[in-house]
């Protein structure tokens, strides 16, 4: 088993602001293994985006975040780097060139003043030196290589002519451009249409198949990654609360916000056929402020299986199966106890 | 009691915006009707027109040709006046819970209004606030709050407090959850489907989030670039779907359970622009099994089974692989 | 919770803390102006004129012999209270047309209309052309500028209001039923507060220089009441002599005028993005 393409450990990521210190991420491990994709699922406040900004560096500096762990990452040469205490200047060569980002929000995220084309040739000449033709030949290739029809053509025509979809192709070939090998994708289809969405999670699978890159794909639509997602690690709050391979996490859940998550979609009620059930399973509350968080475990106060110790100090995350973790009292650890 | 007649009928709607050579089909042609008591759901992509019908039922929106009828009468010709009054009965609720409650009034005041607009509940004002409060889950000292100090889940409750304040007999729900977290959702449509019992409300839902419509609606109408594709109960519609665009959007609907593999091939291109919708079925240019007759004339809707309406040349095929 | 926030933030840009400063000092100053200049600034005392800055006459004496600090803090008065009906009458006047324009598409056009043709006008030709019609006198020449200034505040007012107006909430209150009156005036009104005081401040500055050159050239207010302006222009043709007489009103325009400027941008420039936020 090769080594992992990125390994973060420890992750911390603070704010201050004016009413306080927000922990927006606190204590995240994870590992991703080359060709494979791993899913950071959460929903608001769970610090997933934060998340991915912190890896990129690209968090404000005006945030002033304080930042804490490590995230190793292999470049394609098979050197280890830090990519939380590398200088500006080796991260901005990784950033767009092994290390690529595509956005929620295409339209924000491309220059409405510059052609496609030249957008993706400025990437490839930047990171690979190519001269202004052969880099926008480099950028056909790419858009040929996201299905976007007429891709000649293309290359002349601005963001705002492009539709949703095709926007978030040419993302993927901007991002794809250097040939990456860890691509992150920031909820890449929550802006697209349903049936948009599918062809583009059609298309980010194919070319991971072809290129063996990694993906770390952060949403909150449990559909897409149980379809798309090879491992999933579920934020809460800021922290992990559980992680597992796909198959076995969606088949028995062990962590009570996991389970409650999966138990309130609508398109898990109930099998085709079945009368549907008067009332569907809904998580009671919400998350709670990151202002003030509870003093235990943060999901306590909205878990019907928490016991009193689970207010008391905030749960470990410890090993309960194969390749799988919780951060639970209440879910048996098979960790050797140490002293 | 509910009477035969549907409570609300809409009739060859048409809503174009626009240069009058080339205008946006937002609708175009649609035509349904909501017995009292029904939730109907309305599906679509972008393009769709759903939300621009949402708002045209409720005249909030003008609409360019055609019928919206409320108990038998035509909204349309209704002068300002009575149709300001009739809205008590015809209510909304929106999709953005942040950008629909005024940010400069507490919640108070915004109940306030709405039942003041309409004269409800003189001389006890607050304890109808209270009650209504309490109705969508939350509590009497919520109302000397502004909406900032609420999440987006309290936010859209207030929302719908607001909406029955007036005690209307008709929501049209556009895309309520769509702004809410998966958890949050999950509290809504249960708030949702109590009060539309309690209260015996009818429904338009509107959504693109297929399972949800699933759970909630009684019927379903599928739409494409502001046309109708297929009508049907919705048991039937999700177990039967006669029309290609149903398949395609059922099919790209990811299910939350990774052993449920999909074999379906995603459709190609994009929506066309409603500015440039093409001849006759405006779905052709995806559709997998269009044939040269698809672009020559605008497919009726035909009904093929008890309350199953469908607007495809092809729809044989269909039927004959569902009954194999 | 907003204004205490907001009060902060103001305190934390010194500039704009002193030009509010120098505002209420002269505005108390002039709301006081018996209590903190005895001397009768009418009072004529033909030997002592012309006489420079003294510890009996602080700021000098003008042609007349009339002691300068008096005339100046009494005049302060009539400065600012001419600015500050302009600045009412015409936020007033201007709000109506441009929330009316802004909110009614059929009465958009011929409104705006009659607004560009108002704004085609140099302001100072304007209000001397108004003023020659009307006659020189204090409420005349506030008319006058009302006039000239209504059609500023109607444009913002109006853009303002075409955004306002397709803000969701406002939907919401439609679809509820809520009257239109009710609805301009409690839901879109208060939401163009953050634009109507920038403009408010602004005009205010505007108002105070336009007084004052429009007394200089004679067209403005009488020349027996003591405005800022007409202190000018009484005692022009004695500054090179005796300096003082067209210094110390002209120093108070400026840094009445000024204070306003910046204390306007400073509000505005925390209004802006707050308003985005709250909005």
């Amino acid at each position: 088993m090769s080594a992992p393409r990125l390994t973060v450990t420890g992750l911390s990521t603070c704010f201050p602001t004016e009413d306080g210190l927000v922990r927006s991420v606190a204590d995240v491990s994870f590992s991703i293994a080359p060709g494979k994709t791993t899913a950071l699922v959460g929903e608001s406040g769970s610090g997933k985006s934060v998340t991915s900004l912190t890896l990129m560096r690209l968090l404000p500096k005006t945030a002033r975040a304080q930042v804490e762990g490590q995230a190793r990452f292999v470049t394609r040469a098979g050197r280890e780097v830090d990519l939380l205490t590398l200088p500006d200047a080796q991260m901005r060569r990784l950033r767009g060139n092994e290390l690529a980002m595509i956005f929620q929000e295409p339209m924000t995220s491309l220059n409405p003043v510059f052609t496609v084309g030249e957008q993706i040739a400025e990437s490839v000449r930047l990171h690979k030196g190519l001269n202004r033709a052969a880099a926008l030949a480099h950028a056909k290739r790419m858009l040929d290589l996201v299905e976007i029809p007429a891709a000649a053509q293309r290359l002349h025509e601005y963001p705002h002519q492009l539709s949703g979809g095709m926007r978030q192709r040419v993302m993927i070939a901007l991002a794809m451009a250097c040939d990456p090998t860890l691509l992150i994708a920031d909820e890449p289809t929550t802006a697209l249409d349903v049936t948009i969405q599918a062809q583009i999670l059609v298309l980010m699978r194919r070319l991971q198949a072809e290129t063996g890159m990694s993906i770390l794909f952060i949403t909150h639509n449990l559909g897409v990654v149980a379809h798309h997602a090879d491992d999933v690690v579920v934020l809460y709050a800021g922290r992990v609360v559980e992680a597992a391979p796909v198959r076995p996490l969606f088949a028995t859940p062990a962590h009570p916000y996991t389970q409650g998550l999966l138990a309130c979609l609508p398109g898990k009620a109930h099998a085709v056929g079945q009368p549907r059930p008067k009332r569907l399973f809904a998580i009671r509350g919400q998350v709670s402020s990151p202002l003030s968080p509870p003093p235990g475990c943060a999901f306590e106060p909205r878990c019907d299986q928490a016991i009193p110790a689970c207010a008391q100090a905030v749960p470990p995350l410890v090993t309960t199966g194969d390749l799988r973790q919780a951060r639970c009292i209440r879910v048996p650890s098979v960790e050797r106890t140490a002293a | 009691m509910s009477t035969d007649a549907p409570l609300i009928e809409v009739r060859n709607l048409k809503r174009y915006f626009g240069d009058t050579d080339k205008p946006v089909r937002a609708v175009d042609d649609v035509s349904f009707a909501i017995r009292t008591g029904e939730t109907l759901g309305l599906v679509g992509e972008s393009g769709s027109g759903k939300t621009t019908i949402g708002r045209t039922v409720l005249r909030l929106i003008e609409r360019t040709d055609g019928q919206v009828l409320y108990r038998g009468d035509d909204l349309g010709v209704l002068s300002a006046e009575r149709m300001r009054r009739l809205r008590s009965k015809l209510q909304i609720i929106f999709q953005d819970p942040y950008a629909s409650l005024n940010p400069k009034m507490r919640i108070s005041a915004i109940l306030d209004e709405a039942l003041s607009t309409h004269g409800l509940a003189k001389g006890r004002r607050k304890e109808r606030i209270a009650e209504l409060l309490d109705l969508v889950g939350l509590r009497a000292e919520h109302a000397s709050r502004f909406p900032h100090e609420f999440s987006g889940g309290q936010r859209q409750r207030i929302g719908i407090a607001r909406a029955l304040a007036v005690e209307p007999e008709f929501i049209v729900a556009d895309e309520p959850l769509s702004a809410l977290d998966v958890s949050i959702q999950a509290q809504v449509i249960n708030l949702l489907a109590d009060l539309r019992e309690r209260l015996n409300l009818t429904m338009l839902f509107i959504s693109h989030d297929l399972d949800v419509v699933e759970y909630l609606c009684d019927r379903v109408v599928v739409l494409y670039l502001g046309r109708v594709m297929e009508v049907a109960p919705t048991a039937e519609l999700f177990e039967r779907p006669l029309h290609p665009y149903t398949q395609a959007l059922l099919a790209a609907s990811p299910k939350p359970d990774p052993l449920i593999v999909s074999t379906a091939v995603p459709l190609k291109g994009d929506i066309p622009s409603p500015m440039a919708p093409p001849s006759g079925c405006v779905f052709r240019t995806r559709c997998p099994h269009a044939i040269e007759a698809c672009a020559q004339a605008v497919p009726t809707l035909d009904e093929v089974a008890a309350g199953h309406q469908v607007a495809c040349i092809r729809k044989e095929l269909f039927m004959m692989k569902a009954a194999a | 919770m907003r204004l205490p926030r907001l009060l902060r933030q103001l305190m934390h840009r010194r500039i704009v803390m002193l030009s509010a400063f120098v505002l209420i000092v002269i505005a108390v100053l002039a709301l006081g102006a018996p209590w903190f200049a005895s001397a009768d600034p009418n009072d004529t005392a033909v030997l002592d004129r012309l006489k420079g800055p003294s510890a009996e006459h602080l700021l000098g004496t003008d042609e007349l012999g009339r002691d300068m600090y008096s005339r100046i803090v009494h005049g302060a008065r009539y400065s600012l209270t001419i600015a500050a009906l302009t600045a009412l009458g015409s936020v007033i006047a201007g709000t109506a047309l441009g929330l009316v324009a802004g909110f009614f598409r059929r009465l958009d056009a011929p409104l705006m209309r009659v607004v560009d043709a108002m704004m085609s006008f140099p302001d100072i030709l304007l209000a001397i052309a108004l003023v020659a019609i009307l006659g020189p006198s204090l409420l005349n020449v506030v008319l006058a500028l009302v006039l000239v200034y209504t059609p500023r505040v109607a444009r913002v007012v109006r853009a303002s209001t075409l955004v306002v107006r397709e803000l969701l909430f406002v939907e919401a209150v439609r679809a509820l039923g809520v009257r239109t009156s009710r609805i301009l005036w409690r839901h879109i009104l208060p939401n163009l507060l953050s634009p109507i005081l920038v403009q408010v401040s602004f005009i205010f500055a505007y108002a105070i220089l336009a007084e004052a050159g429009l007394s200089f050239l004679g067209v403005g207010v009488p020349p027996e009441i003591p405005t800022w302006g007409t202190m000018v222009a009484g005692s022009q043709q004695y500054a090179d002599k005796a300096f003082w007489v067209v210094l110390f009103p002209g120093l108070a325009i400026i840094f009445t005028a000024l204070s306003l400027q910046i204390l306007g941008d400073g509000v505005r420039d925390l209004l802006d993005p707050k308003l985005k936020k709250t909005l």
